[in-house]
């Protein structure tokens, strides 16, 4: 029964000199579609809330001077959705930010906080891992650059110190015939969690895949990774023996556990097949480019 | 009355409820506030099965804020030896369902409630009350709680000479059951599971109460029935009915999951000891661990037919898990599963079977969609094994007016077989399918009901109408009623409102369920409509002074009944009800009924799928519901609910589940992870209406709001084994059981 003190700072420096001098029972809020959840459910309640939504570095969206973008961790899914050039060029991030939740959950919940939450399904993630997004941070001690998939370190945690503030997340520039797509599998057809959720983000020149990334989430304690999956895909010609070498590397790398939300024999299967569709789409959308 | 005679009845009228939904007014029983008003919180069994050796409740007591605590003890018991009944219920098992008295009985099971000034304060002094409990092994499964070495959960409970976890059996028997298996060339025979599944509605549980002095009792409540809350409080208080009056609130969705009390027992005790209006709201983790879904069941069907399709014998028995007291629905399981059948030999058998979950509470047709699980996917094999049509096998075999039903009744006029008929030359059923889709049909039936009702028409003095009924509208009564009484009285619907009344203004009605509602109360409407009409008849032989009997009612004005009668310009509703005073006063009548004749209700859907093969998911492309529903009294009303309680089906069928952890608690106590479909899930259903007027109904009004959750679960199984080959015997058929499936039958081939 304790009282939680609300403060909205300005500035970044104010954001993080709040933060860090709240301690242990701060929380940063961005949209608060996970937190204000968890703070109804009382699995967390905070000293102290510190809102992010006023702080300028976390609430734009930049495309910088060679086609790269800087999104700031609180930008919103329908802010992003809304600008002219971001699903262009990142359709598969954009598709997998889109899909949380509902129309109402989309004008508040940002990529930060589908980050930052930990949560090993997280929509947005196995996109923006597979995109090879770096995540700008700022604490008490300065600034520095993860990629994302360093950022969570298990279900509900990440690597953020005391203090620290997600500020924004940096898409590398892209070369002509990329592009990207996520896929999830949930029972239902929205407003579920995923059970297996796969992004990838290819190049294709000349019909022959040069570079590719595979992020996958739902599948272990943290969004993977799966460098052996995008190992299978480059030099190829996205043929079967590719694809389904990629699929059998994908579902190599998972760790699932037994749970309400599927079975480990389950989430193998479905994280190859997935694997290969989702592959597909980029494919199409690298080439259709 | 042809359908060109009516002007309301049959159309689809604008909804009186309908502003106050979409503007947000609509109060809910959560919306219900009072000055001085504290907040009630329970706590509950943190173990699935234990005794409650002692309680002790000072430290909560002590908590600064804290105004009153109650424990069993304060409830009046219900000794279990004598059955106390109230409807369907019984309020032996319903004073241990509100609060765990000798033993918990599930996780979650309501060990005291404390009231203190904010809810904040209460859920901490729940924290401060000690349970001694001593832990026992649990029995989640029927297997479990059949098992030689189950534990027992009432030592009171005997079957077969033997503690037992089996509270009651049920039998239906018609005809010779070996001699028709005998006769039959081919029989199947099949076992069956289903899961519980919870009623879903929106709105939790929730309630206000006030109790002065002098034990003067309001209670604010949702509820499907604020006569039910009335009994059963003052059953659970002491307080006699005459001193509670139960005010429904806007009911947010019920579907049979609030024709009991949980809530408001609790909360009028603790506003008598606190002296302070108590409200008491369930989050929705409560409402699913500890309100009641329907049960999960395994069953065994067994049908014989003969070469050309007749029925010569079938026989089920159904084992129903009813949760932690007695009262699982084997009537409707065993009672509907044959229902549609004109069967020589029959025999039904239902089993209550005892267990460490939630309660079960009525759920929409409670027992039936389990009954015909089985009934349905047998006949479907069957269909294949003769070469048959399945609608073909239906119709061939299907009751009909004079059919003697296994259950018992000899039925009237009804529309089974038009249903299939009308099945069979819809472009549903004609339509082609594409790869890896299927198509499954089934049939359903249910019960319906009448019952008491009540109701009041006035005529206000500015000449528009007042209608109060005591059912809390659940499913368009409202409309309907406004319908109807518009009709009668040949004015336009929306000169008339149609109100709910409480306790207090308006006799006794029974529960909102059993598809009872517009059949009953529309009863009772109509008597009062029409001894209103004769008032207004001999309002105007008055004015004109000639004979009551030479007055006509018609189009919402007096006229002289002929030529003899004399020469008057007609009198309308407005005249009449500006001069009421000096013709004899206030213009209005009550009605109250026992009513009967509500007859049964049959239906049949045709489901359509596509499976994805690779990730195992089922997606419904198309579905219709063919039902007999009497009239359409508001045609869009009866649509939803023909969509409902079909989407209720899917759900039930796909993917509804809880799932309990090894200590015996549900691990997905919320929408998240209880997957109950969403909109996105669903095809637009269609609905193809078929009106058999019941003969026994002023308007020919049959029930219609459960007979579409019956034929759901196998119509969609149905069409899965069309599309997959694979016939499954258990639900639900999510995407892990569907792809398992499908990899072993591929490993098979
Ligand atoms: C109805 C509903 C449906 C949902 N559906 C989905 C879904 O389909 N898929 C899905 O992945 N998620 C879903 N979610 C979860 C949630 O919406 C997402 O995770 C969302 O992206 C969280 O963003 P937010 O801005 O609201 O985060 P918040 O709730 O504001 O924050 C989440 C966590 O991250 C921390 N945090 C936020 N921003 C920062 C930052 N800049 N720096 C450091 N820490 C930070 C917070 O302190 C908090 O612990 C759903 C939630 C709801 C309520």
């Amino acid at each position: 029964m304790t009282d939680t003190q609300y403060v909205a700072p300005q500035t970044l420096d104010e954001a993080v000199g709040a933060f860090a001098a709240g301690g242990d029972d701060a929380r940063i809020l961005a949209g608060g579609t996970d937190l204000l959840v968890q703070m109804e459910a009382g699995v967390v309640s905070p000293g102290v809330i510190v809102d992010v939504k006023q702080v300028a570095e976390l609430t734009t969206i930049e495309e910088t001077a060679d086609s790269g973008f800087v999104v700031g961790a609180a930008v919103s899914g329908a802010a992003l959705e809304e600008h002219p050039r971001f699903g262009e060029v990142w359709p598969g991030v954009l598709e997998g930010f889109n899909l949380i939740g509902s129309t109402q959950i989309q004008g508040r919940a940002s990529l930060g906080g589908n980050l930052c939450n930990g949560s090993p399904a997280a929509d947005s993630v196995p996109a923006m891992v597979a995109a090879g997004a770096v995540a700008t941070i700022q604490g008490p001690d300065g600034q520095r650059e993860l990629p994302v998939e360093d950022i969570p370190t298990g279900p509900g945690s990440t690597c953020l110190a005391p203090g620290e503030i997600l500020v924004s997340l940096t898409f590398p520039p892209r070369p002509a015939g990329s592009s990207d797509a996520y896929l999830r599998m949930i029972p239902r057809t929205e407003m579920d969690i995923a059970v297996v959720g796969v992004g990838v983000s290819l190049t294709i020149e000349d019909g022959v895949c040069t570079a590719a990334r595979v992020g996958v989430g739902a599948v272990a304690p943290t969004v993977l990774l799966v460098e052996d999956a995008a190992k299978a895909l480059i030099g190829s010609k996205l043929d079967d023996a590719a694809l389904d070498a990629a699929a059998g590397a994908c579902s190599a790398a998972c760790n699932p556990i037994d749970d309400k939300r599927g079975t480990v024999a389950y989430r193998t299967k479905v994280a190859g097949v997935l694997l290969k569709r989702t592959t597909e789409i980029a494919a199409e959308r690298a080439q259709g480019a | 009355m042809s359908e060109s005679e009516n002007k309301w009845i049959g159309k689809n009228t604008i909804r009186p409820d309908g502003a106050d939904k979409v503007t947000g007014r609509a109060a809910f029983a959560a919306d219900a506030n009072m000055p001085g008003m504290i907040w009630g919180k329970v706590l509950r069994s943190p173990h699935a099965h234990a005794v409650i050796k002692g309680i002790d409740t000072s430290k909560a007591e002590a908590l600064p804020g804290v105004k009153a605590v109650v424990t069993a003890t304060d409830i009046i018991d219900f000794p279990v030896d004598t059955p106390v009944p109230l409807g369907i219920q019984d309020m032996r098992w319903m004073t241990r369902n509100v609060m765990a008295r000798e033993k918990a009985l599930f996780h979650g099971h309501p060990i005291a409630a404390v009231a203190a000034m904010s809810e904040a304060i209460a859920a901490e002094a729940c924290k401060l009350i000690e349970v001694d409990y001593e832990v026992l092994p649990h029995a989640i499964e029927i297997d479990d709680a059949l098992a030689d070495d189950a534990p027992i959960l009432h030592d009171f409970i005997e079957f077969d000479g033997k503690p037992s976890n089996i509270a009651g059996t049920l039998e239906h028997t018609k005809g010779d059951v070996e001699a028709g298996f005998a006769e039959a060339d081919v029989i199947i025979e099949r076992d069956f599971t289903t899961r519980p599944v919870h009623q879903g509605y929106i709105e939790p549980h929730a309630c206000l109460v006030s109790v002065a002095p002098d034990d003067k009792t309001t209670i604010w409540s949702s509820s499907q029935g604020q006569f039910m809350v009335r009994a059963m409080t003052a059953l659970l208080t002491g307080i006699p009915q005459s001193s509670i009056r139960a005010i429904p609130a806007e009911i947010g969705g019920g579907f049979g999951g609030k024709t009991i009390v949980y809530l408001e027992t609790l909360a009028t005790i603790l506003a008598k000891k606190s002296g302070l209006p108590v409200k008491m709201v369930m989050t929705r983790e409560e409402v699913m661990r500890a309100s009641g879904p329907t049960s999960g069941s395994k069953s065994t069907v067994k049908i014989g037919a003969k070469k050309d399709g007749t029925i010569t014998a079938a026989e089920g028995f159904y084992w129903l898990q009813a949760g932690g007291l007695p009262g699982s629905p084997i009537r409707g399981a065993a009672g509907c599963a044959l229902a549609p059948y004109d069967i020589p030999n029959g025999h039904t058998f239902g089993y209550d079977v005892v267990c460490n979950r939630s309660k079960v509470a009525v759920y929409r047709a409670p027992g039936a969609p389990i009954g015909a699980f089985g009934v349905e996917c047998v006949l479907d094999e069957l269909a294949e094994e003769l070469g048959m049509d399945p609608l073909d096998l239906r119709l061939k075999n299907a009751a009909k007016e004079g059919t003697k039903a296994v259950h018992g009744p000899t039925y009237p006029v009804m529309g089974y077989a038009e249903s299939l008929e009308a099945a069979k030359v819809h472009d549903h059923y004609k339509a082609p399918l594409g790869p890896n889709q299927g198509r499954g049909v089934a049939s359903g039936f249910w019960f319906n009901a009448g019952g008491e009702s009540s109701a009041q028409v006035n005529i206000t003095e500015d000449g528009n109408v007042v209608v109060t009924t005591g059912h809390p509208d659940i499913g368009g009564s409202r409309a309907g009623i406004a319908n109807i009484c518009a009709e009668l009285l040949g004015i336009d619907y929306r000169r008339v409102s149609v109100l709910i009344g409480d306790t207090a203004t308006v006799g006794f009605s029974n529960l909102t369920g059993g598809s009872r509602v517009l059949f009953a109360s529309s009863m009772v409407v109509t008597e009062s409509t029409n001894n209103v009409i004769g008032t207004l008849c001999e309002l105007a032989a008055k004015i004109w002074d000639i004979d009551p009997e030479a007055v006509t009612w018609e189009n919402g004005e007096a006229r002289p009944a002929g030529a003899n009668a004399g020469q008057f310009p007609p009198l309308t509703l407005e005249e009449l009800a500006a001069r009421a005073n000096e013709t004899g006063g206030p213009i209005g009548a009550g009605s109250q009924l026992n009513t009967a004749g509500a007859e049964g209700g049959f239906g049949t859907h045709i489901c359509d799928v596509e499976v994805d093969q690779e990730l195992g998911i089922v997606r419904v492309l198309r579905y219709t519901v063919l039902q007999d529903v009497g009239r359409a009294v508001h045609p869009a009303y009866v649509e939803g609910q023909m969509q409902g309680g079909a989407v209720q089906a899917i759900g039930w069928a796909l993917n509804e589940e809880y799932v309990y952890d090894k200590d015996g608690r549900v691990d997905n106590p919320g929408f998240l992870d209880y997957r109950m479909p969403v909109a996105s899930d669903m095809p637009m259903i269609d609905t193809y209406i078929i009106e058999i007027p019941n003969p026994k109904h002023p308007q020919g009004v049959r029930g219609v709001g459960e007979v579409p959750l019956v034929p759901g679960l196998a119509a969609v199984r149905n069409a899965i084994y069309d599309a997959l080959g694979i016939r499954f015997n258990s639900l639900p058929m999510s995407p892990p059981v569907i792809l398992d499936a499908r990899n072993r039958k591929e490993a098979a081939e």
